[in-house]
């Protein structure tokens, strides 16, 4: 199909790899020529979403985070995916300020950047098989194209 | 981590990116300076700081928590507009000052 790309890394569950999973992402999403505000929102997301897989999903065991991304027209769908141990309550995870881990310094904030950050966020999670987090970001919304035109 | 004491005065000087990876260091680090020096206030100095997700607002929520059972104060310096947004939008700002430099 015309005017759609793909990617997918797949990579363990260490923390030294959140950088490189943002970082991924972000030069990906270049091909949409993206302000650095739209970036940087993007960056942040896909952090606090790889993030939560390495402390919540998988508690620190050394396992595959997956993210595919989608570019469809002007809109980024990024999908990250663990196999870890998934949540009974997804309703109540996403609450501001929620959080099973306090003693860790967890501020609770991970869902609510994600979704003041991408423009959509859907999360599918199942105790014992694990969560998938879906966004979506539209790049360039509210900027005019201008063009000059020919005398 | 790089940080400076000063009487009971804490500056940390943060890294380039503030995420759960670096924080786990700081968060290790800096209770134990905290605790040996009396420290009563903490700066967060964000010179160098180009990214910051939840987990970086994790780590300053904690230091809080301890130095506030001494009455103390947590303030940011050096804020760019990204992290005073990040800032601003996690609500850290009711528990920490934003320190504004002078314009040259």
């Amino acid at each position: 199909m015309r005017d759609t790309n793909e990617m997918e890394v797949i990579f363990d569950s260490r923390s030294e790899n959140e950088g490189f999973a943002r970082v991924a992402v972000a030069a990906f999403l270049t091909q949409l020529n993206p302000t650095v505000e739209e970036v940087s929102d993007v960056k942040t997301a896909v952090s606090e979403a790889v993030t939560n897989s390495i402390i919540h999903g998988y508690e620190g065991d050394i396992r595959k985070i997956s993210i595919r991304c989608r570019i469809r027209e002007n809109t980024l769908i990024v999908r990250i995916r663990d196999e870890g141990c998934g949540m009974e309550n997804v309703e109540q995870a996403m609450l501001p300020m929620f959080t099973t881990k306090p003693d860790l310094d967890r501020s609770g904030m991970g869902f609510a950047f994600m979704e003041a950050f991408m423009d959509r966020i859907e999360v599918e999670s199942e105790p014992g098989v694990g969560t998938t987090v879906t966004m979506e970001k539209t790049i360039g919304k509210g900027r005019n194209i201008w063009t000059t035109q020919s005398i | 981590m790089k940080y400076q004491v000063q009487e009971n005065c804490l500056t940390i000087f943060l890294p380039r990116e503030v995420d759960h990876h670096h924080a786990e260091e700081i968060r290790k680090n800096a209770d134990m300076v905290i605790e040996k020096n009396h420290i009563k206030y903490v700066i967060f100095d964000f010179e160098r700081t180009e990214f910051m997700d939840s987990s970086g607002i994790g780590a300053i929520m904690g230091r809080y928590r301890l130095i506030r059972l001494v009455d103390g104060e947590v303030w940011a310096v050096h804020t760019s507009m990204r992290i005073k947004k990040i800032l601003t939008l996690s609500g850290v700002t009711r528990i920490m000052q934003i320190y504004e430099e002078e314009q040259r």
